[in-house]
């Protein structure tokens, strides 16, 4: 069979076939210019982060670096100290937003976010008892710091997003329902990790303070790993697993009818989606808000009707970026990243809460 | 006239059954609406559901197209249980418009009527020449090809229905169930849906269960009826043999005499009411 590129022109409005041998795809013009543009915003954004600290090095300097130049002392600076630090921020962000853009579409409503109904508040407590607990058997410590934050994470992740589906299943999931029972574990699991702040040694404490804030502070290679390889694994699995959002984002039955099997699909992309955010958390802390808020806009970007995952990955991974550029150099002192991302984010909740209360009166 | 539901003397031997209810029994939470009922859906006809509100017939609808399990009893498709059929394999032999669907904001009606090639999509393939052709012609035939790249939210109630209707037809099915496919319309928009569900099956020889509320649409467009009270069918057949003046009475509690439509000859049903001059 010939391998031709068949552009031919739209018959259907919007949906202009690009077509190669068997594998087809709606070709969106938009979609395509809008995520090369948030590659741009990302890659300028991490050079400027990367040139950031004593030795202030310029941006192109950080991408000819990058890109295998520069001398070997400035090499070391780039490589070896700074861009784990921004490298961490691009992935967390964008596996948040990936784990964002999933859970938005299969619940139909954008509260629905991982860190608004408690996923990542249930990778966050697991967390911060490791690290309270992790250090009372001294040299445990730097194990569980390196495997156990992760996995502990990744399990109270897993285990807060069962308890919630299971407190909002009656029949099926409804979405407002989901994000009710998810608001209110999701307080729960920030008490508990008070409790758990407040029975720590002050040492113990005050390191898990600052990881809950979200901060990027230190990051180095370790943790770009962990990230690193739950993306290449999750994200692929995502987009094979994303193919039935489009029917599934209509109803439940609708999306029976054209032959999805509602329930395991829901269930696999839940999963997918709490791993994603999950490693995430145990990386970067608890980011607030930007698993809510970068899917929206790149949403509003495209001009979809869905969060779309890809440029939800791109625009996460943008978007905390710029919020630890923010944190470092327009507020005097250095602010943990995850505090810049909840000014951003508060507004946008509560506008989004105020929003769909209006809906559901009228 | 055929009051008992178990005779079918119309039902042949030489006739495909398509979809079978044989005793399901329905329902949600601890409510049962439907305890033990048969039905024989023959392929290439027409037939519509009736019945008064809460009679069970959108839930006996939903059993057919395996969007409700029965606690009894089992749903055949092609003479195989429907639930042991891939659910996937089942959408591209039987598709259904569920009642009052809901698309998201800002989805388009291309984009909705393309939804409804899924079941002939993969990951890797989600926008074929097939697909492409099958949307085009769907969209024809409801008439909604000028509104392809409006948003759905933003039509009228008839756009949106016939919009909906479309993604059903661009699934390609050869059996078609549709739950109240007339309503939001008004009567012209009725007709022309009952015509495109008349064309469909003479033209196409598609099988159409659909469930109706206009009684006289009903008996003019189905060639058969299916009428349901408390769960239960109480008569089934030609239109001429079911819509009579006691099952009305019956039925639907409702006076009314039924006099042959002066157009198709079908029966029409005139209320009698009290407000006559």
């Amino acid at each position: 069979m010939a391998l031709a590129v068949s552009l031919p022109p739209a018959r259907v409005p919007g949906r202009r076939a690009l077509r190669i041998g068997p594998v087809s795809l709606v070709w969106r013009p938009r979609v395509a210019l809008v995520g090369l543009a948030g590659v741009a915003v990302l890659v300028l954004g991490l050079a400027l982060n990367v040139g950031i600290g004593e030795v202030r090095i310029s941006v192109p300097d950080v991408l000819i670096t990058l890109l295998g130049g520069g001398d070997p002392g400035q090499r070391f600076i780039v490589v070896g100290l700074r861009l784990p630090r921004s490298l961490t921020g691009a992935l967390v962000g964008a596996a948040l937003a990936g784990a964002g853009a999933i859970t938005q579409a299969i619940v139909r409503n954008p509260l629905a976010s991982p860190d608004v109904i408690g996923f990542t508040a249930g990778a966050s407590a697991a967390a911060v008892f490791v690290i309270v607990l992790g250090a009372g058997f001294g040299s445990v410590g730097f194990t569980a710091s390196v495997v156990g934050l992760p996995l502990a994470a990744l399990i109270g992740g897993l285990l807060s997003a069962f308890a919630i589906y299971a407190l909002a299943w009656r029949k099926g999931v409804q979405g407002f329902r989901l994000v009710l029972v998810g608001i209110g574990i999701n307080a729960m699991l920030i008490a508990v990790v008070e409790w758990l702040l407040v029975i720590a040694q002050v040492t113990d404490a005050a390191r898990a303070y600052t990881w809950i804030n979200g901060s990027l502070n230190g990051r180095g290679w370790e943790h770009v790993v962990p990230v690193a390889v739950a993306l290449a694994v999750l994200v692929p699995a995502a987009l094979v697993l994303a193919h039935v959002l489009g029917a599934l984002q209509l109803s439940d039955d609708s999306a029976r009818g054209l032959g999805i099997p509602v329930d395991k699909a829901r269930t696999l992309l839940l999963l997918t989606a709490v791993g994603l955010c999950s490693v995430a958390t145990a990386s970067a802390g608890p980011l607030a808000f930007v698993a809510l808020v970068a899917p929206q806009i790149a949403q509003r970007a495209v001009g979809a009707a869905r969060p779309p995952i890809t440029i939800s990955l791109i625009f996460g991974a943008a978007l905390t970026v710029i919020a630890d550029l923010l944190a470092r150099t327009a507020f005097g002192a250095e602010l943990p990243v995850g505090i810049v991302t909840a000014v951003i984010g508060a507004p946008y909740l509560l506008y989004l809460i105020a929003r769909q209360g209006r809906r559901t009166r009228a | 006239m055929t009051l008992d539901p178990t005779v079918r003397p119309d039902v042949t031997t030489q006739d495909t059954v398509r979809l079978r209810a044989e005793g399901v029994r329905l329902g949600y939470g601890d409510r049962l609406v439907v305890d033990g009922l048969d039905l024989d859906v023959v392929e290439g006809t027409v037939t519509a559901v009736i019945g008064p509100n809460g009679c069970g017939k959108s839930t006996l609808l939903r059993a057919l197209g395996r969007l409700l399990r029965p606690r009894g009893g089992q749903v055949l498709l092609d003479g195989r249980r429907i639930d042991s059929v891939p659910t996937k394999e089942v959408a591209k032999v039987l598709g259904l418009l569920p009642q009052s669907p809901s698309a998201p904001e800002g989805l388009t009606v291309a984009d909705l009527v393309a939804r409804g090639r899924h079941p002939h999509q993969a990951w890797y393939r989600q926008w074929s020449a097939d697909d492409e052709a099958a949307v085009l012609q769907a969209m024809e035939w409801t008439g909604i090809a000028d509104l392809a790249d409006r948003p759905v939210d933003e039509l009228s109630g008839g756009q949106r229905q016939r919009a909906w209707i479309s993604m059903a037809l661009a699934q390609g099915t050869d059996l078609l169930l549709l739950d109240e496919p007339t309503t939001f319309l008004d009567l012209a928009h009725q007709v022309e849906v009952l015509e495109l569900v008349a064309r469909l099956n003479v033209e196409f020889g598609r099988t159409v269960v659909m469930v109706l509320h206009d009684l006289n649409l009903a008996a003019r467009y189905a060639e058969r009826l299916v009428t349901m009270k408390d769960g239960r069918i109480v008569a089934q057949g030609a239109p001429a043999e079911v819509m009579t003046e006691e099952m009305l009475a019956d039925v639907f509690g409702l006076a009314a005499r039924v006099i042959p439509d002066p157009v198709a000859g079908t029966p029409l049903v005139v209320p009698i009411g009290s407000r006559v001059t």
